[in-house]
């Protein structure tokens, strides 16, 4: 799976090109690994294959998709190819070094006639100029990749790679979260992140390179259900902030009770994408364990949407069992979000990768690099679900026989071998190695933020996509605090289709991996099958191609061990086919309950008003019956109660109270008249 | 003739049946169903005529009104709420209009903005309602309409005790009350040998002048155009307590005609009176379209029929009750001719050519229709 991109492989023509406009300033440094840039370029395997391959048709579409809002699929794929352009702009934009440097550049690429470049460059010329580019480099020019392009967003992004690390941290080594974010503004556009667990800490010898270097990281190498993937994270919030700034990431950290904190400043050198340490002591915390990082950068602070606040709130929604504190800046009141559970989730199991949907180049490399001595245990030991039995099935289908060294496949029959798995039936990844919140937690969490009149939950069984396992969840909150003022007249909220027609678009929560996304919502899945979903059907108006309408909060959470999604900064999820289908089952299943209510609803509604017609004439009837008859009135009146109730679905409370009034002051007004 | 009236009903009948309404309705409640009324349906399609007795009646088919019914809940409570006032009006032996009816149980609905009813209209067809529903004409119920008509005659009644003797009223004659049952109207001493009922205040005035009735053994009536109840209910009641043969007296055209034939049949939107309203032996004296050949009068008292005219005696022609030959040739003739005829045309005969020659010789040669 270790498809790796050199520089100097691919097409020299089109590469040189590329090169020309791109050549970094710093020399390449020793030392820095070539496989950690091809996995950040990449983010992830499927991607690192498609740019090697494709590299060629690639870079000529580059040019139109680097600005944001570039097409999902994509921007995971021509990382490497888009990068000459997007870093142009990133250089123009920031004005550092780099930037200019670049900026100097020749015109580009579509106003010179190619002919003519070819023979200007000669494969000799080219070699000499090309060399390693850093990962952080790349990503310093292409901070936007990873969330990083508005002060807005960055000031969120850091938040979020800060919380997100905490979260992991703590529920990896079994211990409820407790996380405090601060922000402290200290100057224009300018704040302080404070993000502080209760985690295990990080020992001492490796904050530098976890905070000073990217793709660094305990994740990538497994797949397990996390927040973090990448190893990027943090480490690129920190260098967003060294680079607006120029102030060092701080951290503090502590292993145990009884063991020394250990206080660091690390900037990143990142021509070399290496920590370089300012500050290192220890000092005294009053924690037995956790980490504390502070950033400096360069933000802004607004509420409402995407704001930090709504963040964290929705971060609690997705983590019942953690506990969120939270300070905002300009003096705002402090936060608290209380734990909604007081267990932590299963923890996720580590699996190997499944058979179905690894790519032939993965299967390739896992061939060649094997301990396994045999084709059949090769197969068994690298993949999950793979039996003996099945083994054999998938090797004798593809035509080989079992007790083959896997290092002497010739590609051929390597590529006989991909295509054999698909035919062979393999049980499906075991579903403990992804953990949903669960329907019971997800209610709690929405219960908990959002104060609705009707709250249902959905948890899909476990899917498989490209041989990764998946689950779905879904919960919507309906109505309530979420209708939002009292009418004009101070009568209650209106209810119904066209009332909830009046609230516009729902509110959409995506969730992935328990982590709320923010960002490109319309390039993300679980966009697209709540739009795709027919809401009508279950009672919400809803335009043709948009989201329906009405006072609701819908969430869609997506847990696997690897969550695709369409670019580094973690946004969107991919438009996998299975991934959309168990959405739009959960969505439906999530729907057909808020039918449900909002019919029994509409029926009470119908069933009250007719009570209130009922009530208002009993009143009346009693009196016509009492002089008719000379019945006891007041048992006469009961009895009316008591039918009325059964013959609108309705408790006799809520017809006796009103015809009783009716009643008194017709009486009063008799004898007044008297 | 003296006529002990004979009294149909008990006194305190119509007290019993709205009692006995409301004591169904708690029946009904006790029982925990959902309560309801059933009311004959007033309705075109439930209109038949009974050839046998000649009259039009109500048929089998009733509405359901019930309690809990979104739709048919108010109507239900307006319902028992004009049975309560008419048992109130009962209790204390008082009369009223239904105007007055309608503004006695008008009220708010306490604790809300609407009415017991809004306005008259809602109210009336109620009434309608509670006398199909308990079989008691609304006069029964000690409601009336205003007075209309008029009558003189050979005959002596009590009326709220007070004895008339109807040969001693002057040029006006005996304003005829809309309410005329038993308890109010009792015949005393008859002398006379027939009624007549003629449409126009004008015509009748004429034949009192004249003292046709005296000099006929006469009872003469008038209801003012559209007979009224009143009228209608006590031409009934003559008619059988006192055994009177009754003539009618209306214009030649096709209203005339209508006239005539509510007093014989009943109307068609108050089929529930017929049983107590209707004389199917009332005989048509005229004016028939035949009337002026034979009594030879000038053809400039002809009024052209205009298309009303036309529409309505083509449906009469389809009534039952004008199937027989005589009818259809008599309204042939008129549609033939394409003219009407008032009773008034007579007058250019002479002044009181009506009384002296007209009537006596009509009844006299037996010239009616039945
Ligand atoms: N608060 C923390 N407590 C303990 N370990 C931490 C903490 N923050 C980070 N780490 C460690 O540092 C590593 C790097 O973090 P980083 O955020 O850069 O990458 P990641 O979380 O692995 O992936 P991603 O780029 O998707 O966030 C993590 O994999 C984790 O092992
Ligand atoms: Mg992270």
């Amino acid at each position: 799976m270790d498809v790796r991109i050199r520089r100097s492989t691919g097409s020299p023509v089109v590469l040189g090109e590329t090169d020309a406009e791109m050549e970094p300033v710093e020399a390449p440094v020793a030392g820095v690994p070539m496989q950690a840039a091809g996995r950040g370029a990449g983010g992830r395997r499927k991607s690192t294959r498609a740019v090697s391959k494709k590299r060629g048709e690639k870079k000529t579409r580059a040019k139109p998709a680097r600005k944001r809002g570039t097409k999902p699929r994509r921007a995971g794929k021509v990382t490497t190819a888009k990068r000459a352009p997007a870093a142009r702009t990133a250089g123009a934009g920031n004005g550092s070094g780099q930037g200019k440097a670049n900026g100097a550049e020749p015109a580009p690429a579509t106003k010179r006639a190619p002919a003519k470049t070819r023979r200007r460059m000669s494969a000799e010329s080219m070699a000499g100029r090309q060399r390693e580019i850093s990962v952080s480099e790349f990503f310093t020019k292409n901070r936007h990749l990873l969330g990083f392009d508005s002060p807005a967003r960055a000031l969120l992004t850091a938040v979020k790679e800060g919380v997100d690390n905490s979260l992991d941290a703590a529920e990896e080594a079994g211990i409820l979260p407790s996380v405090r974010v601060e922000l402290v503004e200290i100057g224009d556009d300018r704040y302080r992140v404070v993000v502080e667990d209760n985690g295990p800490g990080i020992v001492k010898s490796q904050v530098p390179k976890v905070f000073g270097k990217l793709l660094y990281g305990s994740k990538f190498h497994r797949l397990r259900q996390s927040r973090g993937q990448q190893g990027i994270g943090i480490s690129a919030a920190g260098m967003y902030g060294q680079l607006t700034t120029g102030k060092p990431v701080v951290i503090t950290s502590k292993t145990g009770k009884g063991r020394s904190a250990h206080h660091f400043e690390i900037v990143i050198d990142t021509s070399r994408n290496t920590p370089e340490i300012i500050e290192d002591h220890t000092v005294k915390w009053e924690r037995d364990h956790g980490t504390r990082i502070e950033i400096e950068l360069e933000g802004t602070y607004k509420g409402g949407r995407r704001s930090v606040d709504e963040y964290l709130e929705q971060v609690a929604i997705a983590n019942p069992h953690a506990e969120i504190l939270y300070q905002p800046p300009k003096g705002r009141a402090p936060v608290h979000l209380p734990r909604a559970a007081e267990e932590l989730p299963p923890e996720p199991t580590e699996i190997k990768p499944h058979p179905y949907g690894v790519e032939l180049g993965a299967l390739q490399s896992l061939l060649k690099e094997t301990k396994a001595r045999t084709l059949s245990s090769a197969l068994q030991q690298e993949f999950s679900r793979v039996s003996a039995k099945v083994a054999e099935r998938i090797v004798r289908t593809a035509g080989l026989e079992p007790r083959r060294r896997p290092r002497d496949l010739k590609p051929a029959e390597v590529e006989s071998l991909h295509r054999a798995i698909p035919r062979v039936k393999i049980y499906a990844p075991p579903p403990s190695c992804v953990v949903p919140i669960g329907e019971h937690l997800v209610r709690c969490g929405l219960e908990r933020e959002i104060q609705a009149e009707f709250y249902a939950c959905t948890t899909r069984p476990p899917s498989v996509y490209r041989g990764n396992p998946f689950q779905v969840e879904a919960g919507l909150a309906y109505g309530g605090a979420l209708r939002g003022f009292v009418e004009e007249d101070g009568s209650p909220h209106s209810t119904g289709r066209d009332a909830d027609a009046q609230q516009g678009p729902i509110t959409l929560l995506r969730m992935a991996n328990r982590v709320p996304l923010q960002y490109q919502q319309s390039a993300c899945a679980t966009f697209n099958a709540t739009v795709d979903t027919n809401w009508r059907q279950y009672g919400l108006p809803q335009p043709k191609g948009a989201l329906p309408q009405g006072p609701m909060v819908l969430l869609v959470h997506v847990a696997s061990v690897w969550v695709p999604f369409t670019s580094e900064s973690k946004e969107a999820i991919a438009h996998y086919p299975e991934i959309l289908k168990e959405i739009r089952l959960a969505l439906k299943e999530c729907g057909r309950k808020l039918g449900g209510y909002l019919r029994r609803r509409e029926h009470q509604k119908r069933e009250e008003r007719r009570r209130g017609i009922f009530a208002m004439y009993i009143g009346e009837l009693v009196e016509s019956l009492g002089n008719l008859t000379r019945v006891d009135r007041s048992k006469l009146q009961k009895e009316l109660s008591r039918l009325a109730a059964r013959h609108t679905d309705g408790d006799a409370e809520a017809i006796v109270a009103p015809t009783r009034r009716v009643r008194g002051r017709r009486k009063a007004a008799k004898e007044e008249a008297r | 003739m003296s006529a002990r009236p004979r009294k149909r009903r008990k006194k305190g009948d119509v007290a019993s049946k709205l009692r006995e309404l409301g004591e169904g309705a708690v029946r009904q409640i006790r029982a925990g169903s959902n309560p309801a009324v059933q009311i004959p349906a007033r309705t075109l399609a439930n209109v038949k005529y009974d050839r046998k007795r000649s009259i039009i009646e109500l048929g089998d088919q009733t509405q359901t009104r019930a309690l809990f019914n979104v739709g048919q809940a108010r109507k239900y409570m307006q319902t028992f709420l004009v049975a309560s006032a008419c048992k109130d009006l009962l209790d204390a032996a008082k009369t009223t209009s239904i105007r007055d009816l309608y503004y006695i149980t008008k009220h708010t609905i306490g604790g809300t903005k609407q009415n017991t009813f809004e306005e008259q209209e809602e109210s009336d067809p109620i009434i309608e309602d509670l006398e199909v529903t308990i079989d008691s004409l609304r006069e029964e119920m000690n409601l009336f309409a205003s007075n209309r008509g008029a009558m003189v005659g050979d005959l002596t009644l009590v009326d709220a005790g007070d004895t008339i003797d109807l040969r001693r009223l002057g040029s006006g004659g005996w304003s005829v009350p809309s309410i005329v049952e038993e308890n109010v109207i009792q015949f005393k001493r008859c002398n006379a040998k027939m009624i007549l009922l003629v449409e126009k205040d004008a015509v009748w005035r004429r034949l009192n002048e004249d003292k046709f009735w005296k000099k006929h053994k006469a009872i003469l009536i008038h209801g003012n155009g559209m007979a009224p109840r009143g009228v209608r209910r006590l031409c009934h009641r003559m008619v059988k307590e006192l055994k009177l043969p009754l003539y009618v007296l209306v214009d030649n055209d096709p209203w005339g005609f209508y006239i005539y034939s509510v007093v014989k049949q009943g109307s068609i939107n108050l089929a529930y009176e017929s049983v107590r309203m209707a004389v199917p032996e009332a005989r048509f004296v005229g004016l028939s379209s035949f009337d002026p050949k034979r009594f030879d009068l000038s053809s400039n008292v002809f009024i052209r029929l205009d298309e009303t005219d036309q529409k309505r005696a083509k449906q009469m022609l389809a009534y039952p009750w004008f199937e027989r030959k005589a009818w259809q040739r008599e309204m042939h003739k008129m549609l033939k001719e394409g003219v009407k005829l008032e009773i008034e045309a007579l007058s250019s005969k002479g002044i009181s050519f009506i009384s002296e020659e007209y009537l006596p010789r009509k009844i006299r040669e037996r010239q009616y229709l039945v």
